[in-house]
Parts: structure tokens; C-alpha cells; sequence
């Protein structure tokens, strides 16, 4: 009985206030809230899902994007040019992962790429970080020049290598004398080597962007604290490890989702290198050469999209988790 | 001129804002495929005004020959045009590059009258899905200035002629003349001299023969070839058209005569661009190389080289039936889009364009393309052009390049089938290569 009593109430008060909250606001208000939010998602609608969804609908056709689409199947063993503009069912798919090639390589490669990214040029750029932190000799020169690659644009980035790695005339190879037809080492063009070469080149650029990152995280820390830590007579490897990273932990988000989403849109460096190809196939090329072109294959390119893009949803739904979940926790506890 | 330094699909210097504006309109595209089949219902309206328009009000010309001097050359032909009696000619020009990846989209959507493009079935496939108006009625004048070869490459599937061409440029064998005089070697003429003479440069410390595949497209002009000289030109454009599959042995046996070559082939190609290849040539550390003149004697008039010691020859007989009868020798010409506005004022300029005149007018400046109309000498030549017209009139039949006669997916699937021959060129991996160049080929032309 006192439980029916109290319910209602109960019930009613988180209610009841948010209620009043959108009662008080004027017609303006409304229409302004309205505008802001509404923009917003209008635009998010028209730019973002609708091109997605209509990208996951023509992955399951086979369109050469000449003339319309129709509902009607595809027929087995007809030349592609009668049978286009049709339902494909999920060949597109099936062909990705059997027939073509180009795929696993490309999802293997995106995973390295990632690995490569998380495990080392973001670690790299954090220790880059600590280190000018600290106020050692010169660090605004050396904060300066390990910046630079940030401000040059991916494309430029891979021009610029490649005349570090070309066979016969770089630098890399002159300098170590591995220039002579003979005995040239083949930094961009084989497929054993050419991925970690570029991916040096993309860490180049990756380990400044991070370190600038977490060097305006680092400044912002309260000095206070690594005094007390200090006073408490730690090193200062536990001074960031104990007190300085746990404080940084919104940065530290940060850091990881620019480092799983550079790494998941990689594609400037290895089309510029070589158009991704031979040893250097990412997700993001393939559907690039497959829909962006004279003859286009947009089903089967739309298909490695999908792919890319349910690839991609697992870093944001994790990254959304953990911050909603990090703004409900507080007034839950409270 | 050079559209001509990167004529095919997959060229160097790449412009990044064309590739994002073609991204652009692939996106477009992908939003509104309904807009596109409103676009293509226009089609009966376009083809009922096919013969509209007036000899004398202005035309577009949609351009991708973005570059300064074929740009100039461009311009001049189009205003000798007008000259000559045509109309008014207003010019689009757009990156090449961009020009190519949008060219789906541009025909569908408001096209210029004219449009520059490429031979073969390049240009079939879009007169096969009704983006070309047929030039019937211009080929009955202009016919006569072309052999038949030439009338063959502008013909399309359907039997009517879509295309005019302006220019081409053969595919052969560099060397230096001064570097062979020097050392007694002779030009080979067959496979056996050929090779011989590989391993006499080799033992000699020269590399036989400079190579490069970075851009991926070089190379399929040495399968192009040597498939020519091993199994004939008919050949050549059944499996091109996936009438013969992947896994004959007629494509092994190019691969075994490839891998037989191999040896005497600069190595590490795939990380080297083909401009790199062409400077080891010039500094006679190579011997020889295979590729077309637009490249390689552009590369050393841009270097500076000395273009006068270049010679060339075409590549060595390999099957006896065929002997040297076959080239790749791209051509590009020009087109009339199917919603043409003035379709009458277009054909005035091209019944211009189409004369041996007008070729050796718009290639006043041009150091090692050559005109496509019968015995074409203009005054400008070079020992290099001059040598060109002639291997280009001795053969039989010529053949555009993988990427202008097969459907350019399958020649994107044969970049990386023949980057990872180039890589290990061993009998069990020619076998896959061929299995999965098959499977594709199914996905891409039939299924």
C-alpha cells in the first residue's frame, strides 16, 4: 500500500520537472531549439545516412552507373553490359571475399595498419609529447620540427618520400649504396616491404599530430599534482604513469579515436605511392577503384563500402559507449 | 602533345582535386539513382534530334587535354576548324584524368556536342549503351583520308562508325644508336637474336632491357605484345573481349615466353616508375626498352637527352605465322555525345578534323606522336616520327593497349596479376595468376 503510494511520486518526479522545463519555454525557444536541432539532423540525414543506406541498397545490385536501376534479377551468364541496373542478391559480397583477390590482403592490411598506429606512432608521439613536456634543451625547436609533417597534406607526405625511397635515384638508397641496378633495394615496389615503408612514411605524419594532441592534454595537468607527487617522492615514471595518465583520460580517448579513425581512412599515401596496389591494397582504395573510374563496377564497390563501414562502426559504437557512459555514471552516482 | 605522356586509364601525375571531384560524382551518383534513370529516359528524345542543329551555330567541345602545349595545339585546331567553314568553337577543358573518371556521369548529364576520347573498345562500350551518336554520314566523307584499319578502330560494335581519330603512337623497342654502334650489337629481328643478344649485354654489365611498373600499366604492354607476336592479333581481341578464357594455354605460353625474358629485365620493376626506367636508358646503363614513343621520347625531350642518338625497332618475331605483324599503337580522336545539342555543327568540325591537313597542323609542336591519315608526313616530324608512320603502316593490324581493347576493369585486375608475376614468375604461380585472371574475368564480362 505505501509502495502504490510512493510509486506515483516516485515515479512521477523525474518526470515532472522535465516536463515544466519544456512547458517554460517561450514559442521562440521552441522554434529555435527546433532549427538547431533540426538542421543538424537533416543534414546528418541527407549527407551522411542517406548516402549510406542507399550505398548498402546498391550493394546488392550490379550497375555500371549507365542508365537506371530496375528490380529485376540479374541473369546468370549474360555479358555484364546487358545485365546491368539489376538485383545482384549478395554476390557482390560473395565475390569480394572468394574471387577477388585484392580483399583479404586489404583487410589484412588495414588491421596492420591499426596495429601499426595504436602500438606504435601514437606511443611514439605520446613519449614525443612527455619528452618537450618536460622543458629539455630546445624543445620548441624540436616541437617544431616534429609538427611539421602535420601541416603537409597526406599526398605531399607521400611525393616527398618517395624521392627518400625510389631505387635508383632516393636517398635512402644512395646513402646506404644500394643504388646499382644490381643490388637496389626496392622500398615501394615490393610487396614484402612496401607496406612498412609506408607505413614509416604515415607515422612520420601520425607521431606529430599525437604529440600535439597530448602536449596541449599534458600543459593543461595541474602542476600541483606532480608537485605532490614529487613531495611523495616518486620517479618520474610514475609520476605519468600513477598520476599524470589517469588524469589525462578524456585526451587519452581522444588520442585513441583520432589514432582507429586515421588509421581506418588511410588512403592518401598508398594511392599516391602506387595507386594502392601490390602489397599495398587497403578497404579504402578498393572501393575507390572500383566505383571512381570510366567503366564503374558501384555494386561491387559499394559492397567493399558496406564492409568498410561495419568495420568502422565498432571503434565509434565503442567510442560512443564509453562517453555516454562516462556523463550517465556521475548523476547516477549522484 | 600530351594527354599523350599518360594516355591510359592509369596515369602518374595525378591530380587529387580530380579524384576527389570524381569521387564527388560518384557519390552523387550513388544518392540518386533516380535522377539517373530520368537522365537516361531523356535518351529517345536525344536520338529523335540526332540530326538538329545548324553547320553554322556554335558547338562545345568537352577537352581533356589539359595540358599547356596539347592545350595550345588543341586550340589551334579547333580555331582552323572554324576557319576552315565551321562553326564557332567554344572548348571545355577539363584534367584529364577528372575528364576520364566522370565521363559516365558527363554523357548522362548535360555533355558538350564534342568530346575527346580514346579508340577501341574504350570507345565501344559507351557507343554500345547509346552515349555516342553515330558519324556514318562523316565517315562517308573523311573515309577516304584512312586506311581500313584506321575505320575499323572507329567502328563500334554495332557495325557504325563513333569515333575520328587525330593521332596514335607505336609501342617498340628503344635504343640508343651510338651505344649499339659502339658495342657491335645488331637489332635482333627475332626471339632467338633477341635473346642472345640480352646475354651479351648482361655479360657485358649492361642492363638487356629497362623496365618499370610502378603505374601498373606499363607492363601490360609487354604482355600485349608478346601475346601479339605468340598468338596473332585476333587472338589478342577474343581474349580482350573474354571470348578465349584467362586459363588457355595460349596465355601461358605468353607467360613462359615472359618468364624466359625475365632474366634480362631490370629488376625490382614494381617499385619503379617508368620515367626512372627511360633515365637508365638514356645514361646507357640500359640497353634497350619496350615502350611507346609518347613515353620514352617525351621522357628525353624532357630530360634534355640526346632525342637525335633514339632509335627504335619493333619487337623481334617470336611465332613465325605471325612474324612482326602486330603493335600495340594507341589512338586518340574525338567523339560526338549522343545529347549533342548541335549535332550538325559538331560533324562540320569533325569532316575538318578528320583530314590529313588538320593532323599534321595540330601536331606542329609535337616531337613523337604521329597523324593516323594515309601516308601522313607532315613537315615537322622527327627521325623518331618519321620511323613511327612507317612501323605503324608495316603492320597488319594494330592493337590499342589492354586498357583501351578489354573492359578497364579486367585490365585493373591484370595490374596486379601481372605485379605478382613480375614478382615470382614461376610455372605454379603462372598457373594461379591465370585461375584467378579467369575468375574475375567471369565476374567482370558475364556474370
Amino acid at each position: 500500500m505505501t509502495d502504490q503510494e510512493l510509486n506515483p511520486a516516485a515515479a512521477a518526479a523525474p518526470r515532472a520537472p522535465r516536463r515544466r522545463r519544456v512547458g517554460r519555454l517561450s514559442g521562440r525557444d521552441k522554434a529555435v531549439v527546433a532549427v538547431l536541432l533540426g538542421l543538424p539532423i537533416l543534414l546528418d540525414l541527407a549527407f551522411i545516412w542517406g548516402p549510406a543506406l542507399a550505398t548498402v541498397g546498391l550493394s546488392f545490385t550490379k550497375w555500371n552507373g549507365v542508365g537506371g536501376l530496375s528490380t529485376k534479377i540479374c541473369q546468370p551468364n549474360v555479358p555484364s553490359i546487358l545485365n546491368n541496373g539489376c538485383l545482384y542478391g549478395v554476390q557482390n559480397y560473395h565475390q569480394a571475399a572468394t574471387i577477388y583477390p585484392e580483399f583479404w590482403p586489404a583487410v589484412r592490411h588495414n588491421l596492420i595498419w591499426l596495429a601499426v598506429f595504436v602500438f606504435f606512432a601514437t606511443p611514439l608521439g605520446m613519449f614525443f609529447a612527455v619528452l618537450i613536456d618536460r622543458g629539455i634543451k630546445g624543445s620548441r625547436m624540436y616541437q617544431s620540427i616534429l609538427f611539421l609533417p602535420v601541416m603537409l597534406s597526406l599526398a605531399l607526405v607521400g611525393i616527398i618520400w618517395e624521392f627518400m625511397y625510389s631505387q635508383n635515384y632516393g636517398l635512402i638508397n644512395t646513402v646506404i649504396g644500394h643504388n646499382h641496378n644490381g643490388n637496389a633495394i626496392d622500398w615501394l615496389g615490393n610487396p614484402k616491404l612496401n607496406l612498412w615503408s609506408v607505413l614509416i612514411e604515415a607515422s612520420w605524419r601520425q607521431a606529430g599530430y599525437v604529440m600535439v594532441l597530448y602536449l596541449a592534454g599534458l600543459k593543461a595537468v595541474d602542476p600541483q599534482l606532480r608537485e605532490a607527487a614529487l613531495m611523495d617522492g616518486t620517479n618520474a615514471w610514475q609520476t605519468f604513469w600513477k598520476v599524470v595518465f589517469p588524469v589525462m583520460r578524456p585526451i587519452n580517448i581522444v588520442v585513441m579515436v583520432v589514432t582507429v579513425i586515421e588509421s581506418l581512412r588511410a588512403f592518401d599515401l598508398v594511392y599516391i605511392t602506387n595507386k594502392g596496389i601490390n602489397g599495398l591494397e587497403l578497404l579504402s582504395v578498393l572501393v575507390t577503384s572500383n566505383i571512381v573510374g570510366e567503366t564503374q563496377r558501384v555494386g561491387f564497390g559499394s559492397a567493399l563500402g558496406v564492409i568498410l563501414l561495419i568495420i568502422s562502426l565498432v571503434p565509434i559504437c565503442t567510442f560512443l559507449y564509453l562517453t555516454f557512459r562516462r556523463e550517465t555514471q556521475p548523476k547516477g552516482a549522484r | 602533345m600530351t594527354s599523350p605522356r599518360i594516355p591510359q586509364n592509369f596515369e602518374r601525375p595525378f591530380a587529387r582535386r580530380g579524384l576527389l571531384k570524381g569521387m564527388g560524382a560518384a557519390a552523387a551518383f550513388a544518392t540518386v539513382p533516380g535522377a539517373l534513370a530520368a537522365c537516361s529516359s531523356s535518351k529517345s528524345s536525344g536520338s529523335s534530334g540526332g540530326n538538329a542543329g545548324s553547320a553554322t551555330s556554335p558547338v562545345t567541345f568537352g577537352s581533356n587535354y589539359s595540358d599547356a602545349s596539347p592545350k595550345a595545339a588543341f586550340a589551334a585546331l579547333c580555331a582552323a576548324a572554324t576557319a576552315a567553314g565551321g562553326p564557332k568553337v567554344t572548348i571545355n577543358t577539363v584534367d584529364h584524368n577528372t575528364f576520364q573518371n566522370n565521363i559516365t556521369s558527363y554523357l548522362q548529364g548535360t555533355p558538350d556536342d564534342l568530346f575527346t576520347w580514346f579508340a577501341g573498345y574504350r570507345m565501344q562500350y559507351f557507343a554500345a549503351q547509346g552515349l555516342a551518336l553515330p558519324l556514318d554520314d562523316v565517315w562517308a566523307k573523311i573515309g577516304g583520308n584512312f586506311s581500313a584499319s584506321v575505320k575499323t578502330l572507329s567502328t563500334g560494335l554495332d557495325g557504325h562508325q563513333y569515333f575520328v581519330p587525330i593521332y596514335n603512337y607505336p609501342w617498340v623497342v628503344f635504343y640508343n644508336k651510338s651505344h649499339f654502334a659502339q658495342k657491335g650489337y645488331t637489332v635482333p629481328t627475332t626471339w632467338d637474336d633477341f635473346i642472345t643478344l640480352c646475354k651479351k649485354m648482361k655479360s657485358d654489365g649492361i642492363v638487356p632491357l629497362a623496365f618499370a611498373d610502378k603505374d601498373g600499366w606499363p607492363a601490360l604492354g609487354t604482355f600485349d605484345i608478346l601475346n601479339m607476336r605468340i598468338n596473332g592479333y585476333d587472338y589478342h581481341q577474343k581474349l580482350m573481349k573474354h571470348q578465349v578464357p584467362w586459363t588457355d594455354q595460349g596465355v601461358t605460353a605468353v607467360f613462359d615466353k615472359w618468364a624466359e625474358l625475365m632474366p634480362y629485365m631490370q629488376t625490382g620493376a614494381n617499385g619503379r616508375i617508368w620515367q626512372d626506367a627511360a633515365k637508365t636508358l638514356e645514361q646507357k646503363q640500359a640497353g634497350m626498352m619496350f615502350q611507346g614513343t609518347n613515353q620514352v621520347a617525351a621522357q628525353y625531350v624532357s630530360d634534355n637527352a640526346n632525342l637525335d642518338d633514339l632509335d627504335f625497332f619493333p619487337y623481334p618475331a617470336i611465332n613465325p605465322t605471325y612474324g612482326q605483324d602486330y603493335m600495340d599503337a594507341p589512338t586518340d580522336g574525338f567523339m560526338i555525345s549522343k545529347k549533342a545539342k548541335n549535332p550538325a555543327g559538331a560533324k562540320a568540325i569533325l569532316e575538318y578534323i578528320g583530314t590529313a591537313a588538320a593532323e599534321s597542323a595540330f601536331l606542329k609542336t609535337d616531337q613523337w606522336d604521329v597523324g593516323v591519315a594515309t601516308g601522313l608526313q607532315a613537315p615537322s616530324y622527327d627521325a623518331i616520327q618519321k620511323k613511327s608512320v612507317t612501323a605503324i603502316s608495316s603492320c597488319k593490324a594494330v592493337a590499342q593497349f589492354m586498357d583501351r581493347d578489354a573492359d578497364p576493369a579486367m585490365a585493373t585486375a591484370m595490374i596486379s596479376i601481372i605485379q605478382k608475376f613480375i614478382d615470382d614468375p614461376s610455372t605454379g604461380n603462372i598457373t594461379s595468376l591465370q585461375n584467378s585472371a579467369e575468375q574475375q574475368a567471369k565476374a567482370i564480362y558475364t556474370s
